[in-house]
């Protein structure tokens, strides 16, 4: 595991509301989305109603924290002085397997190397003792 | 019973205005509004206090409210104001649609439609992409769920769809560099370009630095000063007016889904536009093919090429290649931004596609002019898609 301590405010999200308890899922290493709770279909970002059958009701459902890249890009121009010392980074949209797509990264190979389709595994980067980032690495 | 195609060719563009497009100014928003607004009115003949409704595309102007223009103008009676922020960028076509809603259904005579970009001189976009609370980045979404990746400028969602795009269709760097070089060739013939005097070359496009893979530099739109108005009325009240009028044939908006979320979309490639074309192109009774130049949102390259597809003059994923051996140049197949565009003229949030679709129509272009010009298309791209269209007719 690696823990990453170069950060700021800018950085982290707002530990509010959903927010709250989708990042208290991922620092306990357990990756889940919010679903509706009765008729099971994911929804990321989070938001109040099923646009499926207009239930109010929702549950955080695990998944298996495996996915596949769907596309990217490499920023080699910094957002905020936070990123400056990870360039180049890509950020990446994974596709979970149960269908959620996240923003995210993909490390452990360099960005020219990523390809569409390439399976990944979700791992926990421990950025702050509040906020653990799910990230993820080719399997 | 109500139908769209009833406002076909109903309400027209009579006058245009525009201030010089600088990199910094002193200037203020609403100073360069007021002064692109009086351009106008003159133009269109009329006295300042026959506005009777305002629309500000984006809703303040600079900090300018409808209010100030009544003030300014000397509006007595102010009947009809709105605004379209959420479109972001497609907020120039949908303001337009606006007017021509109110115009068409005899709310109000005049409608002015003045734009201000202070896009140098104001919160530069790095400015605007390193602070959180501001409105580009304040969405919770973005906020909780993109920027702890670091994703939060407008240039990196767009990457996402135009790697996307490389990897279903093949588009290429140099496709991409296409456009950027077609929009550089047509602000040499602009006096009123930012990139005027300067030339770009394929090489030079390849030379310039990274931004977000894959857009470079030279793909990434202009942040420049400067203001553009236009004024619209009936067809009817036009006959008596100075300038010939330029018809709104067909205009729609439209947004993907989910509006907000890129990378949960079903298709990431299905953008506003797809859905709002089809509606503007059956309210004007004319197909793509009948179009003899458009004024694409030329916010990035691929976001170009996108719209270009979705716009419907050539297929999905056929857009890279469209896009070269000079296809979208002036005497090309289909002249896109006759003006530079915002890559190469300035970056007026497209009031200037607005405005040079108008001159292209009024056959008032000199060396840069499409040969008989009789139907243009003008885009908008705002947010993470939303897509606005206006089909305009001499
Ligand atoms: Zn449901």
């Amino acid at each position: 595991m690696t823990t990453t301590t170069e950060h700021n405010d800018y950085q982290l999200p707002v530990l509010q509301g959903t927010a709250k308890e989708f990042y208290a899922y991922c620092k306990a290493h357990d990756l889940r989305f919010q679903r509706c709770a009765k008729c099971k279909t994911f929804r990321h970002p989070p938001r109040p109603l099923c646009n499926q059958c207009y239930s109010f009701e929702t549950e955080w459902a695990p998944v298996k924290g495996t996915g596949k890249v769907y596309c990217w890009t490499v920023a080699m121009a910094p957002i905020g002085k936070a990123w400056v010392s990870y360039m180049p980074y890509a950020a990446v949209v994974v596709e979970l397997d149960e269908g959620p797509r996240v923003a995210t990264w993909v490390t452990g190979i360099p960005p020219d190397q990523l390809k569409v389709g390439m399976p990944v595994k979700v791992w926990y980067d421990e950025l702050t003792p509040e906020v653990t980032l799910a990230k993820f690495k080719p399997v | 019973m109500a139908d769209p195609k009833a406002l076909r060719d109903k309400t027209c563009v009579v006058g245009i205005g525009e201030t010089a497009y600088t990199r910094g100014t002193t200037k203020s928003p609403l100073q360069l509004s007021m002064e692109a607004t009086m351009m106008a009115i003159n133009d269109a003949g009329i006295k300042p206090s026959q506005i009777d409704g305002v629309v500000l595309p984006n809703g303040h102007n600079g900090g300018a409210t409808a209010g100030d223009y009544a003030a300014n103008l000397g509006i007595k009676d102010l009947i009809y104001t709105a605004s379209f922020p959420e479109m972001g960028g497609a907020q120039m076509v949908s303001a337009m649609e606006g007017a021509v809603l109110a115009l068409a259904s005899g709310i109000c005579d005049y409608v002015l439609v003045p734009h201000c970009s202070y896009f140098y001189t104001g919160a530069r976009a790095r400015d605007m992409t390193a602070n959180p609370s501001n409105a580009l980045q304040a969405a919770e979404y973005i906020r909780d769920y993109y920027r702890p990746f670091g994703v939060g400028a407008p240039p990196q969602h767009y990457a996402w769809m135009a790697q996307r795009h490389m990897h279903l269709y093949g588009t290429t760097q140099e496709q991409l560099g296409a456009v950027a070089v077609a929009m550089r060739k047509h602000a040499q013939l602009h006096p009123n370009a930012i990139m005027r005097g300067k030339p770009m070359t394929m090489a030079d496009y390849m030379a310039s630095r990274w931004i977000t893979w894959p857009y470079k530099l030279l793909d990434c739109s202009l942040e420049t000063d400067g203001a553009g108005a236009f004024v619209m009325t009936t067809a009817e009240r036009a006959k008596d007016l100075k300038q010939k009028p330029v018809y709104v044939s067909g205009i729609a908006s439209g947004h993907p889904y989910p509006p907000h979320d890129i990378p949960n979309r079903p298709d990431i490639l299905e953008i506003g536009l797809d859905h709002s074309a089809p509606r503007a192109y059956a309210m004007a009774g004319v197909k793509p093919a009948d179009i003899d130049f458009a004024e694409i949102y030329d916010c990035f390259t691929g976001q170009a090429i996108l719209q270009i597809e979705s716009a419907g003059f050539c297929k999905k994923g056929e857009g890279g290649p469209f896009c070269e051996n000079g296809n979208i140049e002036l005497g090309g197949k289909l002249p896109v931004n006759t003006h530079g565009g915002l890559l190469s003229q300035a970056h007026n949030t497209s009031m200037n596609h607005v405005i040079e679709a108008v001159a292209q129509l009024r056959l008032g272009c000199g060396e840069r002019q499409v040969k008989d010009a009789e139907l243009g298309v003008v885009t908008g791209w705002g947010g993470h898609g939303h897509g606005s269209i206006a089909i305009l007719r001499r």
